[in-house]
């Protein structure tokens, strides 16, 4: 059952890229409309299909690399959704809606059958601990699309080549303040993300801390966003060294989530659970 | 049938000189459409007078009679000899006329593509005429198609965007880099006239405060004025330039004012707070280098010039696909205006028709007396079913061309060939 909402959630999502992307090109107004109601409603359908699958698997879906994907894409779609709420900046659609639909796809072709939860996980640190580090990582993929069209903006304004398309972009400041206010929050869930995640390793498996590889890039990647903190509050790094810092971060944000997996083995690698 | 015809001038035809003696101000505007209403060929009539073009648009049925009074009546009106302007003066009917009405009103025929003052000056010019009970029936339908088409051109095209004045493209940049303008401050530097309106713009913009400053100190205290200002000392310059977000410079010194090592130093103590340079001066009064330091923007006067231009390109880009629709819109239009047309000759061909039946029918049957009443139904029947043969005809045919450029030409035709026009 849940399968068939997620066949519907990508479709929107689909459309909603599409739509987005049409605007980027024509800034028809009427496109970034039906690209936000088109994800809105990809995003109540996403809502469905986690709950479907958390009621028909008894635990929170995140387990297997599709559950944890899907959950993830979840959470972008609805922060950007938020956002978009409270900065009227469309065009951040035509950057985040295409992420969260090549990672939608990726998690459409991925085994999604339903894994029984190995007795030692059973606990509420699970949807604790990964609530957490994905609101930080999903908060934190914002704020690399922020980045990206401040980049972008920032070439043509320096190099004078203020075209049309240049004027569909948000201005520099906003952009920036979106990082900002980016880093601010999405730095303590992150962090609530991973002390509670040595928290529940230390009930499970009884270490706070193993240095799997997961846990070495989860604090490579704290660190990143803890230097970038550090300059904009201290030094006041502002604009595109800011911007620069935060597509570097979302890198390691990615590398922990998705390279960690394909290329390391570990304690967080799934496979390695269900040995 | 009533015809629309236009009489005009614009900034094309005639000299400003011209224009203005011949333009109606609008407070006497109800006036005048009052004493164009009097003209005795004009059925409807609107003015549209704006600094760039005069014209009078109106509904006759005699259009050669209605052109000549509309002639006189500016003559007469500016108390001018219509030998003067004759020549400047346009006239335009039909689907000529149509196409124009459409391109003024999408800002097509503006002396600066896609500027947006248009659409509301004809749209005033409609309501005016409209509450003076000057238009009607033909000149409602043409001008709310008119406004639908420059909506649509507007929404469809980019025609109004992009800066095409230097001043204006100052504005918009600061768009690009500051979220809005309001609460901000600009710091005039020297005092051209070019600083002026940079600045005139960016306040009607949002603006919050403007700094003056200038080595004569009366020159500044005069601007800050007539901004409701603040005058500040030459050498508070660098001070000046550690509050301030915007900075316009045109002094006619012939080294740099603001000088790269000062700016690096300045950002740093302003902790990266944006700050954008419009340099207008010639020479040069900022270091160009400053456009190599972060979160400073710099712009000379070339540079803004290469924006305007380019903008000014892209709209004729734009022109170009705001012209093809209204090449289709003034054909939509040009179809309704005609099915008018076939209408009531279709009416008038079945009422001629019908008229020659009965009479013909009444003067056989009382020539024959003896007939019974039910021989007299069947010869009524045949005559209708003859006319009804004949006339099947050219009506489908009225139908169907109506509905495209060719309905004129068979309307004609078939008043001519049943002499429809006679009675």
């Amino acid at each position: 059952m849940n399968a068939h909402f997620f066949q519907i959630t990508l479709f929107f999502y689909l459309s909603g890229t599409i739509a987005y992307l049409i605007y980027l090109v024509s800034s028809h107004e009427r496109a970034a409309w039906s690209g936000r109601h088109l994800l809105g409603v990809g995003f109540v359908s996403h809502c469905l299909t986690l709950v479907l699958r958390y009621i028909e698997a008894g635990h929170t879906p995140v387990i297997n690399f599709h559950e944890s994907l899907s959950f993830f894409v979840w959470m972008v779609v609805g922060f950007f959704l938020l956002l978009r709420h409270h900065y009227k900046v469309e065009v951040l659609g035509a950057f985040v809606s295409p992420l969260a639909l090549l990672l939608a796809i990726w998690a459409a072709v991925l085994p999604k059958e339903i894994l029984p939860l190995p007795p030692v996980l059973r606990s509420w640190w699970l949807p604790i601990h990964v609530t957490f580090a994905f609101l930080g990582d999903a908060i934190f993929a914002l704020s690399f699309c922020a980045g990206v069209i401040y980049l972008i903006q920032e070439r043509f304004v320096k190099s004078k080549r203020v075209g049309s398309f240049s004027g569909r972009l948000p201005s520099l400041e906003v952009l920036d303040e979106i990082n900002y206010r980016a880093l601010t929050i999405g730095f303590p869930l992150l962090t609530i993300g991973i002390v509670s995640g040595a928290v529940w390793a230390e009930y499970a498996w009884g270490s706070y801390w193993s240095w799997d590889p997961k846990e070495t890039w989860s604090l490579i990647t704290w660190l990143l966003y803890a230097a970038l903190l550090h300059q904009r509050l201290a030094v006041k790094w502002r604009g595109k060294k800011a911007a620069v810092m935060a597509v570097v971060g979302f890198g390691a944000v990615l590398f922990t989530f998705l390279g960690v997996n394909l290329l390391k083995e570990g304690l967080h690698t799934y496979s390695e659970w269900f040995r | 049938m009533r015809e629309v015809i236009l009489v005009g001038l614009n900034h094309r035809t005639a000299p400003v000189q011209l224009r203005e003696r011949i333009s109606f101000p609008e407070e006497d505007l109800d006036r005048y459409l009052k004493e164009l209403q009097d003209l005795p060929s004009l059925a409807e009539g609107l003015i549209l007078s704006t600094c760039n073009r005069v014209e009078i648009c109106a509904a006759t049925r005699d259009p050669e009679k209605g052109v000549k009074e509309i002639k006189s009546f500016l003559a007469h009106q500016h108390h001018l000899s219509l030998s003067e302007f004759e020549d400047t003066l346009y006239v335009l009917q039909g689907e000529e006329l149509v196409r124009h009405i459409f391109r003024v009103a999408a800002s097509l025929d503006s002396m600066v593509v896609g500027e947006p003052q248009i659409l509301g000056q004809i749209k005033g010019a409609y309501r005016a005429a409209h509450a003076t009970r000057s238009t009607g029936t033909l000149l409602n339908k043409l001008f709310h198609k008119a406004f639908s088409v420059a909506k649509r051109v507007r929404t469809e095209t980019s025609i109004g965007n992009g800066a095409v004045s230097v001043s204006f493209v100052a504005v918009e940049l600061a768009k690009r880099i500051f979220a809005h303008l309001e609460g901000r401050e600009v710091l005039i530097v020297g005092a051209g006239e070019m600083c002026e309106l940079a600045a005139q713009h960016l306040v009607s913009g949002g603006v919050k405060r403007v700094l003056v400053t200038n080595r004569t100190w009366e020159r500044a205290m005069e601007l800050a004025e007539r901004f409701q200002g603040e005058a500040i000392p030459f050498s508070e310059l660098p001070n000046a330039l550690l509050r301030t977000d915007i900075v316009i410079s045109s002094t006619g010194s012939p080294d740099f004012v603001v000088r790269r090592e000062e700016v690096s130093e300045i950002i740093r103590k302003r902790k990266n707070s944006p700050l954008f340079f419009i340099d207008i001066a010639v020479p040069r009064d900022i270091d160009p280098q400053i456009n190599t330091i972060d979160n400073v923007y710099l712009y000379d006067i070339d540079d803004l010039q290469e924006v305007a231009e380019a903008n000014i390109k892209d709209r004729r880009q734009e022109a170009r696909r705001a012209e093809a629709i209204v090449a289709t819109e003034v054909e939509k239009f040009c179809r309704w205006y005609q099915s008018l047309e076939v209408v009531p000759t279709i009416v008038s061909l079945r009422e001629k028709m019908e008229g020659m039946r009965e009479k013909e029918l009444d003067k056989t049957l009382s020539a024959l007396p003896q007939l019974s009443e039910k021989e007299r139904r069947a010869m009524e029947a045949l005559s209708e079913a003859i006319v009804k043969k004949i006339l099947h005809g050219p009506i489908t045919l009225l139908k169907k061309t109506g509905r495209n450029s060719e309905g004129e030409l068979y309307v004609d035709v078939v008043k001519k060939l049943f002499k429809l026009d006679e009675e």
